[in-house]
C-alpha cells in the first residue's frame, strides 16, 4: 500500500529532455517506475530512452492516462510547470527543481487552493515507495521495502537516515522529501496524516531543519491528532549561525524564530523519539520499533 | 542579497514612496558637495554597512554646515563601525550616505516579509518605530498590526488604509502612507524582494510619510532577472571566501571553529556540522558542494577550505546519490595536488561508485584517515583537529 505512489502511478516527465530530466527519467525507468511520457514545449514526437515526448502536458495526459508528473524544469520556468499540472488535475505534482523565485511560489500556491492537485516540492529528492516506484533524484539501491515511514526537508540527510534503516535490516514503506524552500506544496502535516492512516506504516522518521515552524506545527498536530506511532525526529543547524541562509532558501534563523532547540522542545513535548546525533537515527527507529 | 540603503531609497523612489533627497560619497569632499547640492541648513551623515544598529554604533551624526559634513565624514570613512550585527570586529566604512534633514513629529515602523506559515506577503506596522521591532514582537505582539497580500489580488487599498488608521494617521496624512504603503508593495514584487523594512518610517511635523531608514533584501533565486539589482551587489560588504565559492555555484558559510567541512546537500551538511560539535569539535565552515559537483566544482571547494588558517583538520563528509563518489575522491587528488596538504583528512564516503572513490584516495599515496559512518567520522576528524593544534 504505501502512500502517494505505488506499482500502479502512471508518471509523465515534465523538462524531459533537459540534461537532469532525461538522466533521471533513465534511472526511475530502471528503478522500476512506470514513466509514460514526457513533456518538453516544441519537442512534441521525440522519445527519451523509448519515453515519448509531447508539447504539452493535457496531451500527454490524455494520450497516456499519466496520474502524477515529476518536474525537472529549470528555475525560471518552473512554477508555470507546476502551474500546467494543476490544470490538468494530476493527482500529484512532485517538484524537483531547486532554486525557483520564492515569489513564483507564492503565485503557484494561491492557484492550487481548492484545485486537485497535491505538490511535494520543490527543491526536494521526490518520493519513493521502495521496490514498486520512485520519482525523483533519490539513490534507489539504498532503499528496501518495509514498514516505516521516512519524512524530511532535506535530501542527502534523508538517504543518511534511509542508508542507517537498511543497514539495519529495517525497510521503508514510503519516503518523502518535502523539501528546503521556504513556500512549498506538501508539508510535515500532510504526510504524518497519510503515515496515520496507512496500515502499511508502522513507525516514521521526521527529519527538520532550522528555519520556519512547519516542525512545531506539525508537533503540535501529532498533539492534538494522537499520533500514536512511534516517531524518530532529527533537526539538523544546532550550529548554524542566526541570519545566515544555510544552502536551503528556508533554512534560515530569522528573528530568533525557527531555531533548532525551539523544535526540538517541540518534539519533546509531541513525544518524538528525539536524535542529537544524526548517526543515531536508524538505531534509536529500531529501539523504538522494541 | 542585501543592498546599502542609499540603494534601497533610490529604488524606492522611483516607486513613488517618499524619501529625503540625499547623495552617497566616497569621500569627505564627495561629502561635502552632496551636502552643498542639496541645500538647507541640517544635514544627517550615514555610515553604509549592511548591518543595521548603525546609529548607536556612532554611524549617523547630525551636520549643521557644509564644513562639519566634511569633518564627520573624515572620521567616519574607514572606522570600523561596531553594531549588534557585525560581531565584535565590526565592518569598515567605505561610503557614506549625505542626506537632507528633517523635522520629526512621531516616528514608527513598516515592514513586508514572506509569511511562511500562509505563503504569502505579510505587511507590519507599529507605532513602535525606530527601535528593533524583534524586541516588539517578542514582548507586546498585540503592538504589530498585520496585512496578509492575496496574490491573486494584490495589496487592496482598505488594507493600505488599515495599516495608516492603525498608526494612528490623520487627514493627508492617511493618504499620503496609503500611496507610500502602494509602492512599497509594487518595489517589493516587481524587484523579487524578500524582505523590506522601513525603521523607522516617520511623520513630520508638515505631515509627510517619509522612509527614514530603509533595509531591502532580495531572493537570490530571482537575481538572474534582476540585472540592475544584481549591479547593486557590494563584494566588499561579503565574506571574501563566500564570494569566490559562490562563483563556483558552491554555498558556503565561514564559521568560528577549526575542522573544515565539504558535505552534498545542505541538510547533510548541517547536520555534519552538528555532530562535529556534539563529539567536542568545532566547525570552521558550513560547505554544501550540491549534487551535480563537477571535479573541478570539489577542487575549488576544497581550495576553499584550505585557505582558510582557522583550519586544523578537514572533514569529507559525502552520502552519493547523483553525486558520485569518484568525482569527489578525484577532486581532491587535483586540489592537493595544487595546494598541498597540510593538516589531516578525514573523509567519510558513502553511496554511488563508493568502492571506486575509496580505492582513488587509498590508491593515491595521499595520507588520508577513511572513516566508516558519520560517528567514526566525527570522532577521528575531532581527535585529528585536537592532535593537529596541539603543535
Amino acid at each position: 500500500m504505501a502512500i502517494l505512489v505505488n506499482r500502479d502511478t502512471r508518471v509523465v516527465v515534465q523538462g524531459i529532455t533537459g540534461a537532469a530530466g532525461a538522466f533521471h527519467t533513465r534511472l526511475m525507468l530502471e528503478y522500476g517506475t512506470r514513466i509514460v511520457a514526457g513533456v518538453t514545449p516544441g519537442k512534441g514526437g521525440e522519445q527519451v530512452h523509448g519515453v515519448p515526448v509531447f508539447d504539452t502536458l493535457s496531451q500527454a495526459v490524455e494520450a497516456t492516462g499519466a496520474s502524477a508528473s515529476v518536474v525537472y524544469v529549470p528555475p525560471a520556468f518552473a512554477a508555470d510547470a507546476i502551474l500546467e499540472a494543476v490544470s490538468c488535475e494530476l493527482g500529484l505534482c512532485v517538484a524537483i527543481t531547486e532554486g525557483i523565485p520564492v515569489l513564483d511560489m507564492v503565485r503557484a500556491k494561491r492557484a492550487m487552493e481548492g484545485r486537485r492537485t497535491r505538490l511535494v516540492g520543490p527543491n526536494c529528492p521526490g518520493v519513493i515507495t521502495p521496490g514498486e516506484c520512485k520519482i525523483g533524484i533519490m539513490p534507489g539501491h539504498i532503499h528496501k521495502p518495509g514498514r516505516v515511514g521516512v519524512l524530511s526537508r532535506s535530501g542527502t540527510l534523508t538517504y543518511e537516515a534511509v542508508g542507517q534503516l537498511t543497514e539495519l535490516g529495517i525497510g521503508q514503506s514510503s519516503c518523502v522529501g518535502i523539501g528546503g524552500d521556504p513556500v512549498n506544496g506538501t508539508n510535515f502535516i500532510d504526510v504524518l496524516s497519510l503515515f496515520k492512516d496507512d496500515p502499511d506504516t508502522d513507525g516514521v522518521v521526521m527529519i527538520g531543519e532550522i528555519g520556519g515552524g512547519a516542525e512545531e506545527d506539525a508537533c503540535a498536530w501529532m498533539r492534538e491528532s494522537g499520533f500514536t506511532k512511534p516517531v524518530v525526529g532529527f533537526i539538523a543547524g544546532i550550529t548554524a549561525p542566526p541570519g545566515k541562509r544555510m544552502g536551503h532558501a528556508g533554512a534560515i534563523v530569522q528573528g530568533g524564530k525557527g531555531t533548532a532547540s525551539d523544535k526540538i522542545a517541540a518534539m519533546e513535548a509531541a513525544g518524538v523519539h528525539v536524535v542529537r546525533s544524526p548517526a543515531d537515527i536508524g538505531r534509536r527507529m529500531k529501539e523504538a520499533l522494541g | 542579497m542585501n543592498i546599502h540603503e542609499y540603494q534601497a531609497k533610490e529604488l524606492l523612489r522611483r516607486y513613488g514612496v517618499s524619501v529625503l533627497a540625499g547623495k552617497v560619497a566616497f569621500s569627505a569632499q564627495e561629502a561635502m558637495e552632496a551636502a552643498r547640492e542639496i541645500g538647507g541648513h541640517l544635514w544627517v551623515v550615514k555610515a553604509q554597512i549592511h548591518a543595521g544598529g548603525r546609529g548607536k554604533g556612532g554611524g549617523v551624526k547630525l551636520a549643521r554646515s557644509p564644513q562639519e559634513v566634511y569633518d564627520l565624514a573624515l572620521g567616519m570613512l574607514g572606522m570600523r563601525l561596531v553594531t549588534h550585527q557585525t560581531g565584535p570586529e565590526g565592518q569598515t566604512v567605505r561610503r557614506l550616505y549625505v542626506e537632507q534633514g528633517c523635522d520629526i513629529a512621531r516616528e514608527l515602523y513598516l515592514g513586508v516579509v514572506l509569511d511562511r506559515a500562509t505563503s504569502r506577503l505579510v505587511f507590519m506596522a507599529s507605532t513602535e518605530g525606530g527601535v528593533d521591532i524583534e524586541e516588539v514582537a517578542a514582548h507586546h505582539p498585540e503592538r504589530i498590526h498585520k496585512e496578509w497580500v492575496d496574490p491573486a489580488v494584490g495589496l487592496a487599498d482598505y488594507q493600505a488604509r488599515n495599516i495608516a488608521f492603525r498608526l494612528g494617521l490623520k487627514g493627508s496624512e492617511v493618504r499620503s502612507c496609503v500611496r507610500f504603503v502602494q509602492g512599497l508593495y509594487r518595489a517589493v514584487v516587481e524587484s523579487d524582494c524578500g524582505l523590506a523594512e522601513i525603521n523607522p518610517l516617520v511623520v513630520t511635523r508638515s505631515g509627510e510619510v517619509i522612509a527614514l531608514d530603509a533595509k531591502m533584501n532580495f531572493d537570490d533565486n530571482a537575481l538572474f532577472r534582476h540585472p540592475d539589482v544584481e549591479a547593486l551587489r557590494d563584494v566588499a560588504e561579503e565574506e571574501p571566501a563566500e564570494v569566490e565559492a559562490k562563483k563556483f555555484d558552491l554555498s558556503y558559510i565561514k564559521l568560528h571553529g577549526n575542522i573544515g567541512c565539504m558535505v552534498n546537500g545542505a541538510g547533510l551538511a548541517m547536520g555534519t556540522m552538528d555532530i562535529i560539535k556534539l563529539h567536542g569539535g568545532e566547525p570552521a565552515n558550513f560547505l554544501d558542494v550540491g549534487g551535480g559537483a563537477t571535479t573541478e566544482r570539489v577542487t575549488a571547494a576544497f581550495k576553499i577550505i584550505t585557505s582558510d588558517p582557522d583550519v586544523k583538520a578537514i572533514l569529507v563528509n559525502i552520502f552519493g546519490g547523483i553525486m558520485k563518489c569518484d568525482v569527489i575522491a578525484n577532486g581532491i587528488l587535483v586540489a592537493v595536488r595544487d595546494v598541498g596538504l597540510k593538516v589531516p583528512l578525514v573523509v567519510r564516503l558513502e553511496g554511488t561508485n563508493v568502492e571506486l572513490g575509496r580505492r582513488i584516495l587509498s590508491d593515491s599515496g595521499l595520507d588520508v584517515i577513511p572513516a566508516t559512518g558519520m560517528r567514526d567520522a566525527a570522532e577521528k576528524v575531532v581527535a585529528a583537529a585536537h592532535a593537529h593544534g596541539a603543535h
